[in-house]
């Protein structure tokens, strides 16, 4: 069969100990048997490992932060389209996604396709959200509450018992002892990433994930459960496997059924003793993991990009259980020439 | 005491629950034990194989299996 010829961007080129899912959606796609792909990474930072990593990206253009707003943004990507002919894009960060999904349709009239979940979505799976979207679509999530100020913090013990967890709006989870650590990781989170800070129950059991990939139908296009098995200071998974799980996988067609889920995410979720799940989080994109589903028979990338390019894709119905991905690191060698085109000119 | 069905254990004594991820190794007499116990062997036919295949009395036996099943049940590797 002869492979379809396409232009994909990707950002997240991070794969750093925490890494971003750029590199492994690109190795997915590179393995597709439809689409012949050249590859256009999208780096915010100039030492973002992917962008040289010449063989898994073809040429990478720095775009503005999100924090820039969506104009800059989409400027940017004018340009880039300009020169590359861009059909799909993927974006990989939760900080971009929003400006991302609001051009969807400046994108689309640009013939650039995208696969997002709709802004309600987005929107209603937020950590400070979770509460409401659990009771919603009656789904066990563990009790949590935002708290904007650090003098909330000792009348947390009305609706907590230590430990419980301070998370971010977007990244960051410590378990907090005590008060004191608490307001610690407060300003700590708050300093990076904003307010509210989100306290969540803390619950007894093993940490276990379902990445999946929903048509924005309801179907559940693919589905692999894993239990992170090596984890890196940053609470990232090093090492993983996969799970035969069918109560995870119940719980991920549920939610995808329900909220006519819109392309790829990732739930986290605390297995109890008694094999009970909470749901913890909702990432609304492809999870750095994604490689382990490759592995496993799910090309959920490829099955992405046809989604966005509007044609038919047929559900994965199995994957093998017991793939194991192990992470490495190593150390690449970049001429002063290709870093200071990358800093200079923003494209290499 | 029944093994889980879908708990794998090979020849080499490695076993593998699917459920959790999780992964143990056993030494050539646990691995034996447990593939009969996956044959649905209960405690007669395991005991006769080991005192006909090993030099071992009932009591030593006895002893050791009953500390490797409340292994594998704490290990929730057992149906109840």
């Amino acid at each position: 069969m002869k492979k379809k010829k396409i232009t994909v961007a990707v950002s997240g080129l991070n794969n750093t100990d925490n890494p971003g899912p750029g590199i492994p959606v690109i190795r997915g796609i590179r393995e597709s048997k439809e689409f012949d792909v050249r590859i256009i990474g999208l780096a915010y930072e100039n030492l973002e490992p992917g962008i040289y990593l010449h063989d898994i990206v073809d040429k990478t253009y720095q775009i503005p932060y999100p924090s820039a707003g969506t104009d800059p943004l989409i400027q940017r990507i004018e340009y880039i389209h300009s020169v590359e002919k861009i059909d799909v894009i993927i974006p990989n960060f939760d900080a971009e996604l929003y400006s991302f999904m609001r051009s969807s349709d400046v994108l689309k009239e640009m013939k650039i396709h995208t696969f997002l979940p709709t802004m309600e979505q987005f929107e209603e799976r937020h950590k400070s959200n979770l509460p409401a979207f659990g009771k919603k679509y009656g789904i066990t999530v563990p009790f949590s509450r935002p708290i904007f100020g650090e003098n909330e913090i000792f009348g947390l013990t009305a609706d907590f018992t230590y430990p419980l967890l301070v998370k971010g709006k977007y990244y960051d989870a410590y378990v907090a002892y005590n008060p004191e650590q608490v307001r610690m990781y407060f300003n700590k989170i708050a300093s990076k990433w904003g307010l509210p800070i989100i306290i969540q129950e803390f619950i007894h059991g093993t940490e276990v994930n379902v990445i999946a990939l929903g048509d924005g139908k309801g179907n559940t296009i693919g589905a692999v459960p894993m239990r992170k098995q090596y984890i890196t200071d940053k609470g990232k998974a090093w090492g993983g496997i996969t799970l035969d799980d069918e109560n995870m996988l119940e719980l991920t067609r549920k939610i995808i059924g329900q909220t006519k889920w819109r392309g790829g995410m990732e739930f986290e979720l605390i297995k109890t003793i008694s094999n009970d799940l909470f749901l913890i989080e909702i990432n609304p994109r492809i999870p750095a993991w994604v490689y382990l589903a490759v592995g496993a028979g799910q090309n959920l990338p490829e099955a992405l990009i046809k989604l966005a390019l509007g044609m038919e894709v047929k559900p994965y119905e199995s994957y093998q259980v017991g793939k194991l991905f192990i992470r490495f690191s190593m150390d690449m060698i970049v001429e002063l020439e290709e870093f200071e085109k990358l800093s200079t000119f923003g494209e290499l | 005491m029944k093994i889980k069905k879908n708990i794998a254990v090979s020849e080499t004594g490695f076993v593998f629950d699917p459920t959790t991820g999780d992964s143990y190794s056993l030494n050539p007499i646990g691995a034996e034990i447990m593939t009969l116990m996956k044959e649905g062997k209960e405690l007669p036919d395991i005991q006769k194989f080991v005192l006909d295949k090993y030099d071992v009395d009932k009591a030593t036996f006895e002893k050791s299996y009953l500390d490797f099943m409340n292994m594998i049940r704490q290990f929730h590797l057992t149906e109840e």
